[in-house]
C-alpha cells in the first residue's frame, strides 16, 4: 500500500513540476540537456615500447600505423560502422560490409564491440610479421565464425558469399548464383581429409601446407609494410 | 582510389589473408617499392608562411596540384621548399582538406577569392562538406545575382539600331530611357489619378436644392463627369493598344497581370455604352462601375513598392492559405461553442451557427462591435477564451509576410528554387563521376597491364616505353589488392557497358552451364599466366582445356581491344597514357594472339 502511495506521490510531483515549467516557459530545457551525453570515449594505447614488445613492428612502423589510425578514429577505438566504412572505400564496386564484419570479429579479440589500437596492431603483426603457421591460424580464426574450432560448410558459405559480394555486379564472366556454393564444395574437397563435413584446424593447416599456391600467396604479406 | 583512408591500405592488404586459402589460383606478385624511402616532411611556403606536412598526406589526392607532379613546378632548389605566391589564409582550408579529407568553407572568406584558390589548387568545390556547403552555395548565388544585375544595367545602354517597335517597348518598360517615355509615363499617371478621383467625387453629395434630398455630384453634373470618364478611358485604351502593338510576344503580354488590369479598367465603360438603353440591366450596369476602381491598380506600373507587395503576397500564398485554413477551423469551433452556450438564453442573437460566425470573427480580430454579445456565463467564458486565442492566431501571419517581404528585396525567389533543385542534382552527379573515377582507374590500368603483357610478347620496345607505369605506389598497391580479389573469386571487374555486352553475348553462346563455369575458372587463370608454366589445379579439365582456353582468350582479347577504342576521361589523375596512343598496338595485339594460338 505504501509502495503505491509512494509511486502516486512521485507522479504527482512530476506533474506539478511539469505545470510549473509550463507556466514559467522552461519546458524544453530538460530535453536539450539530455541530448548532450558524453558519447566521446577516449582511449589511449599503451606506450610505444610495450607495443614494440607485443608486436614485431619497429618503432617507425608503429608510428606510421598510429598516425593513420588516429586520423580516421580520433577517439582511439574503431567501432564496427567506421570499420565497414573504411573498408568499403577500397572496394567501390561491391558490397564489402559482410566481409568487414567478419574481419571486425576477428580483430576484436576481447569481444567488446570495438577495436582498439592494440588489437589492431597485434592482428596486423600476426598477419604481416608472423610465421606461415601463425598466418594460417589467423585465417582459420577468421573463417571459424562461432570460434568452436572447426569450420562447417555453412560458415564457409557465409565467408565465400561475403567475398563474392565484394566483386559487385559488374564482373566478367557474369556472376552466377551458385558460384560461392561451388567454390565452397571445391574448398571442402581439398581441405576435408576425413570427409566428416567440417574442417578442423589441423586438417586446414595440413592441407594448406601441401598446397603450393597457398604457400606462395602467404609470402605476399612479407612486404606489405 | 581510397584516398581518404590511404593510411589504412596496409590493413586492407593484410585483410586479404582471408582470401588466400580459398583461392584456386596463385596470387599475382605484389608491386615492388621502387625506392624504399621513408615518409618525409614537405615544407610548403605560401607567401612567407611555412606549412609542413608529410608527403603521403599530399599524395592522397593525386588529381590535385599538391598531390601530383605539378607541384614540382613550384619547387625552390635553394631553400628546398615549395613556394606558392597565394593567400596563406585560404591555403589553410586547402591543406586541411588533405589532412582530414573534408573541405570546409570559412565564412569570413570572400566567395570569389575562395573559388580562385580552389581552382588554382585543382580542387572541385563540390567536395565541400555538408556542414559548409549550403553557406557556400548561398554566397555563390548572391554573387552570381550581383554580377547579373550589373550586366543588366549595362544592357540598357546598347543597340542603337533597334526598330521602332522595340524602341517603343523599351520606352514603355523603362520610362527613364527617353524624354518621350517620361512624358508618357507622367501623363498616364496623371490620368489614372484623375480617373480615380472622379470616381470618388462622383458619389459625394453636393446637392444644393433644398426641396430634394442631397444629390450626388455624379447625377448633378452628369455630362461633365461623363466627358471626364470618356477622356480617361480613351487615354487608357490608346495606351493599351500601343502596348499591345509594341509587345515582343503579344500572346504573353495579353496573359500578363498588368494587361488584365488594364482591360478590366476600361471594359466597364464600353459595356456601359452598349447597355445604356436597356433599363432592366441598369442595376447590373451600376455594379459594373465598381470595377472602375481597379484603375487604381494601374499605379503598380508606376510604383516599385506596389509590385513588390503584390509579389510578396503571391509568394507567401501558401502560408496565407494555411493560416486562413486554421483561422476557419478556429472560427467554426468557437462559433459552434458559442451557439450552444447561448442557446439557452432568451432573445439571443446567436440564432444559428453561421450567425455566430460574425460574432467569432469580430471577437477574434479584437474588433468587438458589440452588436452581438453573449449573455450567459458559459457564453461569456468562452467568448473571452475566443478573444484571447484570436490575438494569437491573427498575430501569426504578420511575421511571415514581413520576413518574406524583406527576403524578396534581396533575392529572386522563383528562379532560385528551380535552379537549386537542378544544382543539387548536378552536384551529386559530379561527385558520383569523380568517385567512379576510382574504379575506372583500376579498369584502365588493367587494360594497360594486359596490353603491356601482350606487347612483351611481340617485344616492341618503343611502345613499352610509352606504357611505363607512372602511377603512384599507393595506386599500384591498391590495384594489386583488387587483382588478388579477382583471382580469389575467379571473376573480373568490368565496366558497366561491358557487363551488359557480356550478358548479351553470354546468352547468345549456346553452352552447357557446367562448361561455362569451368570456362570462367580456366579462362581468366590461364590468360594471366601466359608465360609461367604452373599446372592447373583442376587436372580433370585437361581434355576440354584447349578448346575452351582459346575461346576464352579470344573473347577476353576482343573485349579488351574494344576497350582500347573508347575515349578516356581527360582528368588530371589519368597519369596512364591515353588509349589514343595505342591505336597501333591493338593491331599488334591481334597478331600476337594469333601467334599465341
Amino acid at each position: 500500500m505504501s509502495h503505491c502511495r509512494k509511486r502516486c506521490k512521485r507522479q504527482l510531483i512530476k506533474v506539478a513540476r511539469y505545470f510549473y515549467r509550463f507556466l514559467t516557459g522552461t519546458l524544453t530545457q530538460d530535453s536539450i540537456e539530455d541530448d548532450f551525453e558524453l558519447s566521446t570515449v577516449c582511449h589511449r594505447p599503451e606506450g610505444l615500447e610495450k607495443l614494440q614488445e607485443q608486436t614485431k613492428f619497429t618503432k617507425k612502423e608503429l608510428q606510421v600505423l598510429y598516425r593513420g589510425f588516429k586520423n580516421e578514429c580520433p577517439s582511439g577505438v574503431v567501432n564496427e560502422d567506421t570499420f565497414k566504412i573504411i573498408y568499403s572505400q577500397f572496394f567501390p564496386q561491391g558490397d564489402s560490409s559482410t566481409y568487414a564484419h567478419f574481419l571486425f570479429e576477428a580483430f576484436d579479440t576481447n569481444k567488446n564491440g570495438s577495436v582498439s589500437f592494440e588489437d589492431f596492431v597485434i592482428g596486423l603483426s600476426i598477419i604481416l610479421r608472423g610465421t606461415i603457421n601463425d598466418r594460417l591460424n589467423w585465417a582459420f580464426n577468421l573463417y571459424d565464425l562461432n570460434k568452436d574450432g572447426c569450420i562447417t560448410k555453412e560458415e564457409m558459405l557465409d565467408i565465400m558469399k561475403s567475398i563474392y559480394d565484394m566483386m559487385g555486379k559488374y564482373t566478367y564472366p557474369c556472376m552466377q548464383e551458385d558460384a560461392p556454393r561451388e567454390h565452397v564444395e571445391n574448398f571442402f574437397q581439398k581441405m576435408d581429409r576425413n570427409n566428416d563435413g567440417v574442417v578442423t584446424i589441423d586438417e586446414f593447416i595440413e592441407s594448406c601446407q601441401k598446397d603450393e599456391n597457398i604457400m606462395q600467396s602467404m609470402q605476399l604479406f612479407d612486404n606489405v609494410i | 582510389m581510397a584516398t581518404g583512408v590511404a593510411a589504412w591500405l596496409p590493413f586492407a592488404r593484410a585483410a586479404a589473408i582471408g582470401w588466400m586459402p580459398v583461392a584456386n589460383c596463385p596470387m599475382p606478385p605484389a608491386p615492388r617499392e621502387h625506392s624504399k624511402k621513408q615518409d618525409e616532411l614537405i615544407i610548403l611556403n605560401v607567401s612567407g608562411r611555412r606549412f609542413q606536412t608529410w608527403r603521403t598526406t599530399l599524395d592522397r589526392y593525386p588529381d590535385t596540384l599538391l598531390g601530383s607532379t605539378e607541384k614540382e613546378f613550384f619547387y625552390n632548389e635553394e631553400t628546398k621548399e615549395y613556394f606558392f605566391d597565394r593567400d596563406p589564409d585560404a591555403f589553410r582550408s586547402v591543406l586541411n582538406f588533405y589532412r582530414t579529407g573534408k573541405l570546409h568553407y570559412p565564412r569570413y572568406e570572400c566567395i570569389s577569392a575562395y573559388d580562385e584558390e580552389l581552382a588554382f589548387f585543382g580542387i572541385i568545390p563540390e567536395i565541400i562538406g555538408d556542414c559548409c556547403y549550403e553557406e557556400y552555395k548561398d554566397r555563390k548565388r548572391e554573387n552570381a545575382e550581383r554580377l547579373m544585375d550589373d550586366q543588366e544595367e549595362n544592357k540598357d545602354s546598347r543597340l542603337p539600331n533597334m526598330n521602332f517597335r522595340e524602341t517603343m517597348w523599351r520606352a514603355f518598360e523603362n520610362p527613364h530611357t527617353s524624354t518621350m517615355a517620361l512624358v508618357f509615363y507622367y501623363v498616364t499617371g496623371f490620368f489614372i489619378a484623375v480617373s480615380v478621383i472622379t470616381n470618388v467625387v462622383e458619389t459625394v453629395p453636393c446637392g444644393s436644392t433644398p426641396n430634394q434630398k442631397d444629390v450626388p455630384c455624379g447625377e448633378r453634373y452628369t455630362v461633365a463627369f461623363f466627358c471626364m470618364d470618356t477622356a480617361c478611358v480613351m487615354i487608357f485604351t490608346v495606351e493599351y493598344l500601343l502596348r499591345l502593338f509594341a509587345a515582343p510576344s503579344r500572346y504573353r503580354f495579353m496573359r500578363s497581370v498588368m494587361s488584365i488590369i488594364d482591360v478590366v479598367a476600361i471594359l466597364p465603360y464600353y459595356i456601359g455604352l452598349v447597355m445604356t438603353n436597356n433599363e432592366d440591366v441598369s442595376g447590373a450596369f451600376v455594379t459594373l462601375r465598381v470595377f472602375r476602381v481597379f484603375r487604381i491598380f494601374k499605379f503598380s506600373r508606376h510604383s516599385q513598392g506596389l509590385r513588390i507587395l503584390g509579389y510578396t503576397l503571391k509568394s507567401c500564398a501558401s502560408e496565407l492559405g494555411f493560416l486562413l485554413f486554421s483561422l476557419t477551423m478556429a472560427i467554426i469551433i468557437f462559433a459552434t461553442v458559442m451557439f450552444y452556450a447561448e442557446k439557452g438564453s432568451s432573445s439571443s442573437k446567436f440564432t444559428s451557427i453561421p450567425a455566430s460566425f460574425w460574432y467569432t470573427i469580430v471577437t477574434m480580430t479584437t474588433l468587438g462591435y458589440g452588436d452581438m454579445v453573449p449573455k450567459t456565463i458559459a457564453g461569456k467564458i468562452f467568448g473571452s477564451i475566443c478573444s484571447l486565442s484570436g490575438v494569437l492566431v491573427i498575430a501569426l501571419p504578420v511575421p511571415v509576410i514581413v520576413s518574406n517581404f524583406s527576403r524578396i528585396y534581396h533575392q529572386n525567389q522563383r528562379a532560385d528554387k528551380r535552379r537549386a533543385q537542378k544544382v543539387q542534382k548536378a552536384r551529386l552527379a559530379r561527385i558520383r563521376i569523380a568517385k567512379k573515377g576510382s574504379s575506372n582507374a583500376y579498369l584502365q590500368s588493367k587494360r594497360n597491364g594486359l596490353l603491356n603483357e601482350l606487347l612483351d610478347l611481340t617485344s616492341s620496345e618503343e611502345e613499352e616505353q610509352h606504357m611505363n607505369k607512372t602511377s603512384s605506389l599507393l595506386e599500384s598497391q591498391h590495384h594489386h589488392l583488387l587483382h588478388c580479389l579477382e583471382k580469389t573469386t575467379a571473376h573480373e571487374f568490368v565496366d558497366e557497358q561491358l557487363y551488359e555486352q557480356n550478358c548479351v553475348e553470354g546468352a547468345q553462346f549456346s553452352r552447357s552451364p557446367s562448361l561455362s563455369s569451368q570456362d570462367g575458372f580456366t579462362g581468366t587463370c590461364c590468360t594471366r599466366r601466359s608465360r609461367k608454366r604452373i599446372p592447373l589445379p583442376n587436372a580433370s579439365l585437361s581434355t576440354t582445356h584447349t578448346h575452351t582456353h582459346t575461346q576464352g582468350l579470344q573473347e577476353l582479347s576482343a573485349i579488351h581491344i574494344q576497350c582500347g577504342d573508347q575515349p578516356s576521361l581527360s582528368t588530371r589523375s589519368c597519369l596512364h597514357p591515353k588509349p589514343n596512343n595505342l591505336v597501333v598496338p591493338p593491331l599488334a595485339a591481334t597478331t600476337a594472339i594469333k601467334l599465341y594460338q
